[in-house]
């Protein structure tokens, strides 16, 4: 059994404790503790299968979906734990708004696409959704962009802006933390660099939770980083020091590259 | 010759001609009925052929042929006049004919029964006619006023339905209030019946004026002979259409051919369907397909959202998905057979127990009708908009479900604004195969409710005007019941082909609107990847 590092972050949004989480009989995630700290990106790496999506999609409940995932262990969300059935769940997913992989923009305007979150709580005041859609994409860096096309479909756009439109459509509805699921593993070089400015800026407003295969993306956006190997928390800390100084030598194998 | 294996040149060649066959084949049919169904309408020549014999003979040319066992060619004529020869067709050999020759005066009566007549005019209304082309323009002046006089008798027709209507409907009251155990002295069931006797008087003295005009038209007569010298007088109302076919220039022709074809989709049917046209067919068999989309449409696309999106996948769903592609290959035969027993009999007869039982033996919707033949339909149908559906919904990428709920939308919201929209095009193909399926079914409609002829279209002016309890016509069956239950099958055959174009033509139309709605969706939905 390795050694996790635990650090203790100042002022959490989400806590993880003891989490373990089956498919089935299958185990994915063996007693996860984690801290991730509010208006920080945190970015979790590790090879694949390693059970980081899972953890990723264990934040906004949407494991929910998959027939035989079970969860044992508890995770809260400003101090309030989730994983009850009580937990309302829509509105659990407002507050932990998701990005995923591969664009998923609606076939439907761009406006509508930004505004879905809104239309589905009941939002109808033109002025307010106005309002949303030019200060989502300005946060999301399309503004200038689409601007004269609002009403033109989403599916005519390219795919870095598909993505971005995306993200202006999950900070919408204004959560509190953003998961984002290797939102530029289908990106060209360009979109990626626009996409990674973007996540720089979204720091400030939003705790967002990255997962991603790429590790030079996740020393140059994230804050802290955790490592998972075979479902389990290797190591967590502040990236600039898990990068330069891993204390964990199957971390430091991860890292340059010597497996994964 | 190894390379031409190799490159796998023949397995192409094999999909190709497999293609190119059903082509041909699709194409073959398209064209024979095109052939045969066009040309029934265009007024062909009138030949006399004079035969060796000294006798002579009249009709239109229908085709030459190889006489079997032996040589020369032998011709069919058709030769009309059905009330005085008993045929309508007849063969003569090519050898026999001295002279064929095409007179001017030739005149053809499409009548009201018996058939075409073939022959010239000798006496019009007792005044004997002695210039052919004096006597042909009276004779059509008599008709068009005859006309203004017919347009009142189907008028007066129109207003003895109605009454007959209001007296059926005051009888019915009566009987209800009867049945409740009411006597025939009590107050209301007496002022229901003096309103009845009021309403037959009415009726009575409308039939009677009806009658009187119909003999008093019928005792003007023309007399017309046909080519040996036959006489035939005939009330001039039993004429439907004189032409004279040996003198009409191409555009009266057209004109005719046109005049046809409106009778065709406008006219109800004469002579037991062969002649006349075929609106009432025309219009069971779009309500039909229609009042079989309401049921099938709704009930198919549920079905399948509830398989594809809420059931839990397992043994059970597999089984009923097995089960939803069987439904589709059980004959049609037995969805007749069930229909007739669970919808007419059973579902049919406890109506009219429970809301009809004054009419009783006498059903209302204990009997074949068109809601049952549409249910019936329906029932045939929705295997294919369930499987349609299910596809639909089943080719939406994963993602696009996820996002919706991420964003915090339930199931249903998902559904119904993202998933529904971008499984439209899919749902719309179901409905169209759907559709296209139930337009060419007959079986099950023969025990559900189809009729050979129905006195009354189920959507009319008569109140309630939606009449889904009557029965009706359909062209499927009208092919089936000229082409092979009629007395003159010979004579119905033009009709057949007729009626088969225009059932492929009200296919092509419905799907047509409809392709074109679903490549409308298929534009704003279609999601690409990049």
């Amino acid at each position: 059994m390795t050694e996790t590092q635990i650090v203790t972050v100042a002022d959490p949004v989400v806590q993880v404790e003891n989490l373990n989480f089956f498919y089935g009989n299958a185990k994915a995630l063996h007693n996860i503790g984690l801290d991730f700290p509010r208006n920080q990106v945190t970015a979790l790496i590790g090879p694949s299968g390693c059970g980081k999506s899972t953890l990723l999609r264990c934040i906004n409940r949407m494991n929910d979906l998959v027939d035989t995932a079970r969860v044992e262990g508890s995770i809260l969300l400003d101090g309030m734990e989730i994983n009850t059935p009580t937990m309302d769940v829509i509105e659990l997913r407002r507050r932990v708004g998701m990005v995923f992989q591969k664009s998923n923009p609606f076939p439907k305007s761009i406006y509508e696409n930004v505004i879905y979150g809104m239309r589905i709580a009941g939002i109808g005041d033109k002025a307010t959704l106005d309002e949303t859609v030019e200060r989502s994409l300005k946060s999301a860096a399309l503004w200038d962009e689409v601007k004269d096309r609002l009403h033109e479909s989403a599916l005519g756009l390219s795919g870095g802006q598909m993505q971005r439109l995306c993200i202006a459509r999950a900070i919408a509805v204004n959560p509190e933390v953003v998961l984002m699921d290797e939102p530029c593993s289908a990106l060209d070089p360009k979109s990626t660099a626009r996409v990674e400015e973007l996540i720089a800026d979204l720091r400030d407003r939003y705790t967002i939770i990255i997962v991603t295969h790429n590790m030079q993306q996740a020393a140059r956006v994230s804050d802290y980083t955790a490592f998972l190997f075979e479902g389990i928390l290797i190591e967590f800390g502040e990236t600039k020091n898990l990068f330069v100084k891993p204390k964990n030598k199957q971390t430091e194998d991860y890292i340059t590259g010597r497996f994964g | 010759m190894n390379d031409f294996w190799r490159k796998g040149e023949p397995y192409i060649w094999t999909t190709a001609a497999a293609l190119a066959t059903t082509l041909l084949l699709a194409a073959v049919l398209i064209v024979v009925v095109l052939v045969n169904g066009l040309g029934v309408f265009w007024p062909s020549r009138v030949a006399v052929a004079e035969l060796q014999d000294g006798t002579r003979v009249m009709g239109e040319i229908i085709r030459h042929e190889a006489i079997f066992d032996g040589e020369g060619q032998r011709v069919q004529f058709k030769i009309g006049n059905r009330d005085l020869y008993g045929l309508d067709f007849r063969w003569v050999n090519e050898a026999d004919i001295n002279r064929m020759s095409y007179p001017d005066d030739v005149i053809v009566l499409e009548r009201q029964e018996h058939g075409n007549f073939y022959g010239t005019l000798a006496n019009l209304e007792g005044r004997t006619v002695t210039s052919p082309a004096q006597g042909w323009a009276e004779l059509r002046q008599r008709l068009r006023q005859l006309a203004g006089e017919q347009d009142r008798i189907a008028e007066m027709s129109g207003k003895l339905a109605d009454l007959n209507g209001q007296v059926a409907r005051l009888r019915l009251r009566e009987r209800k209030l009867l049945y409740r155990g009411l006597t025939a002295e009590d107050a209301r069931v007496a002022e229901l019946q003096t309103r009845r006797e009021t309403l037959e008087r009415r009726f009575h003295e409308l039939a009677d004026q009806q009658s009187d005009l119909i003999s008093s038209l019928r005792e003007r007569t023309a007399t017309f002979v046909d080519v040996s010298g036959n006489e035939r007088e005939m009330p001039l109302v039993d004429i439907v259409r004189p032409y004279q076919p040996n003198r009409m220039s191409l555009p009266a022709k057209v004109a005719h051919y046109a005049g046809k074809l409106w009778e065709l989709l406008s006219d109800e049917p004469r002579e037991s369907n062969t002649e006349g046209g075929l609106f009432p067919a025309i219009f069971g068999t779009v309500m039909l397909i229609f009042v079989m989309s309401l049921f099938s449409f709704p009930l198919g696309v549920l079905a399948a959202i509830y398989l594809r999106e809420y059931a839990k996948e397992g043994v059970i769903v597999r089984m009923v998905r097995i089960a939803v592609n069987n439904l589709a290959g059980i004959p049609s035969i037995v969805y007749g057979i069930f229909g007739l027993a669970f919808f007419v009999y059973g579902i049919g007869g406890s109506i009219d127990q429970l809301f009809f039982p004054e009419r009783l033996p006498d059903p209302t919707f204990g009997t074949g009708g068109i809601l049952w033949a549409s249910l019936t339909l329906s029932l045939l149908t929705v295997p294919v908009v369930i499987v349609a559906t299910e596809e639909a919904l089943g080719a939406i990428p994963n993602g696009v479900r996820e996002g919706s709920l991420a964003l915090g939308a339930t199931k249903l919201q998902t559904l119904t604004r993202i998933l529904l929209p971008m499984a439209s095009p899919g749902i719309m193909t179901g409905l169209i195969l759907a559709m296209a399926r139930a337009a060419g079914e007959v079986a099950p409609l023969m025990i559900t409710g189809v009729v050979k002829l129905a006195p009354s279209l189920p959507l009319d002016g008569q109140f309630p005007f939606l009449h889904l309890d009557r029965k009706f016509m359909h062209l499927g069956f009208h092919i089936y019941d000229i082409g092979f239950q009629s007395p003159n099958v010979e004579a119905a055959k033009p009709m057949v082909f007729v009626t088969t174009l225009l059932l492929v033509l009200i296919v092509l139309v419905m799907s047509s609107v409809a392709i074109r709605l679903r490549n409308k969706m298929k534009k704003r939905y279609t999601y690409s990847t990049f």
